[in-house]
């Protein structure tokens, strides 16, 4: 898929690299924040990574004051730019994160479920879970939550139909391909398989959020 | 020196322009829902942008003064009284030690400010002294205020000039219970048909009783769409109208996720954030289409106006 560009309000602009959950596509629009973060344009605030799709978030009068056409259209050219230049380039700083976590009656909201859904035990459902890493593709919804993906399509289950008030804080749960952890509690309504005692979001750190966009994520019992 | 709050309010936070740098971990901007008001307010001051200025939704809070302080009310009118006598919103006036400021009576709009000379004094975190409601950071305590609490105050010598001064109507937001709110297109806004479009645009829409800092729920004839959207979670932002699968819309406010993944049909141009944020529940509004370019002009004119009243501020406070 070529990419588009649009404007998200007048003072944001997203590049859209693509519309399905692929490692290369997110490993490319990382390169695109990162390479927009060392190079910023004057007004820059910030690029946000998703999925397969980057946001820049400037300062629409700094950006007017430089740009000799519209800011929407300089802005567009340095997405331009940065998608030409992230190609190639892994991102830096991406690391791998072991989550130990527990699994029981107390924890499991949804193990029943996801196992009579598929027709396998909760066991199985475990081991297939555990059996592979898992790509952070993005953070959002809540501080520290991160967004990933690759979940095996035998243990996939769509999204519960009523989401829970109050899911609570380290919930391990999933939702089609995606897996998550709730950083904090929240109404939210993925199938909770366990729960993992390690701080995703701590306020007081200087970096606030244990996830970073492109880190490998894998889940061990404990 | 400072304030103590004698009876909260229904939600009373401290606030500034908000959090920025952060949504790339999740964490939002916060902030002020009429950042317009507040910039003014404390442009009229002679304070900072940034400075902390109190938000209050109606019922509003009880204000006791501890020291004498130069001060000014604005953004929604909620018929502000100190010790009982009347005072007008956009003034700057000065509070005594003891004085209660108190409001009688929601007139217009949602959200009231309080600035104070210098601003409010509350510990920073990341940058901001907004109240993240969500993560329990920022602000006071990381929460809404409470009976009893005190909240320090900065001090800022420029203000004793500007006690007394008001502003020209000319600069205020034009608030309204039935706002004309502008629209930029955003993500999916083009993969609507015409008829469609057409019909956002000739539909009056209510906002629902569900309208809080996180988003504004509108209502009206639910919006149909030949397609169907299957999108990925991305960004989204203040002002980002998302359209539901019920056909409804939705406006995400200061405290939206930072990321979304409904279709984004339009944005709401940042000069008109302060008319929709300050719309109530029953309120009607309707939206109407304008350029990007268009949308980018009326924020230069206001930023314009701004450095000019700034400028005229700071000839009287030198």
């Amino acid at each position: 898929m070529k990419h588009r560009i649009f404007t998200l309000s007048e003072s944001s602009a997203t590049i859209e690299l693509g519309s399905k959950i692929d490692p290369d596509v997110n490993r490319h629009a990382i390169g695109i924040a990162q390479f927009l973060s060392d190079h910023p344009f004057p007004g820059f605030i910030e690029a946000v990574p998703a999925y397969s799709s980057v946001t820049v978030l400037f300062d629409l009068m700094e950006v007017r004051d430089v740009a000799n056409a519209s800011a929407h259209e300089f802005v567009s050219a340095r997405l331009e730019e940065a998608s030409r230049m992230a190609i190639y380039i892994e991102p830096d700083h991406t690391k791998e994160i072991e989550i130990p976590f527990t699994v029981g009656k107390e924890c499991s909201l949804d193990l029943g479920v996801v196992a009579a859904e598929k027709g396998i035990s909760e066991q199985e459902v475990i081991e297939i879970f555990i059996s592979r890493p898992y790509r952070v593709y993005m953070l959002g919804f809540l501080p520290g939550f991160a967004y990933m993906g690759g979940v095996d399509e035998r243990i996939s289950v769509a999204r519960k139909a009523s989401p829970r008030l109050k899911v609570p804080a380290g919930s391990v749960a999933i939702a089609g391909s995606q897996a998550g952890i709730y950083s904090l509690p929240s109404p939210g309504g993925w199938q909770i398989l366990g729960r993992t005692d390690v701080d995703l979001f701590s306020p007081t750190k200087k970096v606030p959020c244990l996830f970073s966009p492109g880190d490998t994520v894998r889940f061990v019992l404990k | 020196m400072g304030i103590s709050i004698a009876k909260p309010g229904i939600l009373t936070t401290v606030q500034d322009l908000g959090r920025i740098g952060l949504a790339a971990s999740g964490i939002n901007r916060s902030g002020v829902m009429d950042r317009v008001a507040v910039r003014l307010l404390n442009a009229l001051l002679g304070n900072e942008e940034h400075s902390a200025v109190l938000e209050m939704h109606f019922p509003a809070a009880e204000i006791v003064f501890e020291a004498k302080t130069v001060c000014v009310v604005g953004g929604a009118d909620f018929s502000p009284v100190l010790n009982g006598r009347p005072i007008s919103n956009w003034k700057v006036f000065v509070a005594n030690k003891g004085d209660v400021l108190k409001f009688k009576g929601r007139k217009l709009g949602s959200w009231c400010y309080l600035a104070v000379s210098g601003g409010f004094k509350v510990p920073q975190w990341h940058g901001s002294s907004s109240t993240n409601l969500v993560a329990h950071c920022g602000g006071h305590e990381g929460r809404a205020l409470i009976k009893g609490d005190r909240i320090a105050v900065h001090t800022n010598r420029k203000s004793a000039g500007t006690i007394g001064k008001s502003l020209a109507h000319d600069i205020l937001p034009c608030y309204s219970t039935n706002p004309i709110i502008r629209l930029i297109e955003s993500g999916e806004t083009r993969q609507l048909s015409k008829e469609t479009l057409k019909q956002m645009t000739a539909t009056t829409f209510t906002v629902s009783i569900e309208a809080d800092r996180m988003g504004y729920r509108l209502s009206g004839t639910p919006i149909a769409t030949k397609k169907s959207f299957e999108l990925l979670t991305s960004a989204a932002t203040f002002g980002t109208v998302q359209l539901l699968p019920d056909g409804q819309l939705v406006i995400l406010m200061a405290d939206h996720q930072t990321s979304g993944g409904y279709p984004r049909v339009g944005a709401v141009i940042e000069v008109d954030l302060p008319q929709l944020a300050q719309a109530s529940p029953g309120n009607q509004l309707t939206f109407e289409f304008v350029t990007v370019e268009e949308a980018e002009f009326a924020f230069e004119k206001f930023e314009r106006d701004l450095r000019i009243l700034k400028t005229a501020i700071g000839g009287l406070s030198s």
